[in-house]
């Protein structure tokens, strides 16, 4: 029976190399990738994996104690209820930008709450200038009760100077 | 339909690889394995095209059908393209696409938004559609197996957002 999946996540400074040396440690003894994702927020670097074959939590940090020290890293690892195979393909994409100010995520993720929205993939950035910071987020999803509700929960987001744009996403397969 | 339908190939099959022979001869045989494809591509989950090449015959002959799309969309009908070119593209767009020869797994193409192609129905006479959106993606997603293309070659970044039509 296989290990359990393992969520491995590490955050710090980005430098180059540290996927390769991590990737190469666990490949060393063994051990199987599942999907990852890797980012850069802020300028730091960050990178979640799932791992298994590679033994306990306790046992993963161990291995990986040397790259995470040389690096400067922090490593956090899980054991998770994951499985592959379970991708969800999204029917809608929400994309909204504005001035930046405090409370765009909240309002904005709970009209689509609201709508029967659950978002699959979710990406915000600040852009601009500092004295003048805009924001820019990006939604997938599914909507189990169509886009129209969508398209009505966020109409009331134009008096808030928020611009918000609703598509509807289609997997064309053949 | 009775029949079974036709096992489709799976990557990384190297047939799927290959870039696949005019069709020469229209007869009924012909006819009847484009019914088989269609048959096959109904089994699938919502299949709004197939390529001969994903049964493992290396023929350039494909169905496109947009009128199955989930949303309504234009449209030229359900149609069986065998010899397709395309002979004019114009503009760009980002879309999510799938293919039943590569199960569990979707990704952003980028596609030309509008067509014009060239073909041959399935008796063997000239054809010609101007298509558009969703059709325009399916018709090049399927005319790019017959040169032995996978959507996986045209991946571009899961954040790409030119504005999706």
């Amino acid at each position: 029976m296989n290990q359990p999946w393992l969520l491995l996540t590490l955050v710090g400074a980005d430098r180059p190399g540290i996927v390769a040396h991590v990737t190469r440690v666990l490949f060393g003894v063994g051990a199987e990738l599942g999907e990852t994702a890797m980012m850069r927020l802020g300028n730091q670097f960050a990178i979640m994996m799932m791992v298994r074959g590679a033994g306990n939590p306790e046992e993963v940090a161990g291995l990986l104690e040397s790259t995470r020290a040389d690096f400067g890293l922090k490593l956090h690892v899980d054991e998770i209820d994951a499985a592959l195979h379970q991708h969800r393909e999204p029917d809608v994409s929400v994309t909204v930008h504005s001035a930046d100010r405090s409370g765009i995520v909240a309002d904005v993720t709970a009209a689509l709450l609201e709508a029967g929205m659950n978002i699959l993939d979710l990406r915000s950035d600040v852009g601009g200038s500092t004295d003048k910071p805009i924001y820019i987020m990006q939604i997938d999803g599914e909507s189990s009760q169509g886009i129209e509700p969508i398209e009505q929960c966020v109409a009331r987001f134009a008096d808030q100077g928020l611009t918000v744009r609703v598509t509807p996403l289609e997997t064309m397969r053949g | 339909m009775s029949v079974e339908p036709l096992p489709i190939l799976t990557y990384p099959d190297e047939r799927l690889k290959t870039v696949c022979e005019p069709v020469e001869q229209f007869d009924p045989e012909l006819r009847e394995f484009a019914e088989h494809l269609q048959h096959t591509a109904d089994q699938g989950p919502s299949a709004v095209g197939i390529a001969a090449p994903q049964v493992g015959r290396m023929q350039r002959l494909c169905l496109v059908d947009a009128t199955r799309a989930k949303r309504p969309v234009d449209n030229n009908g359900p149609l069986v393209l065998v010899n397709p070119a395309i002979t004019n593209w114009k503009g760009f767009a980002v879309g999510r696409e799938g293919c039943l020869s590569i199960p569990d797994y979707t990704g952003k193409v980028i596609r030309a938004e509008t067509i014009e192609l060239t073909a041959q129905d399935i008796e063997g006479r000239t054809v010609t559609f101007k298509m558009k959106g969703f059709e325009a993606r399916i018709a090049q997603h399927e005319i790019d197996h017959l040169d032995g293309i996978l959507f996986l070659d045209r991946l571009v970044s899961r954040h790409a957002d030119l504005r999706e039509r």
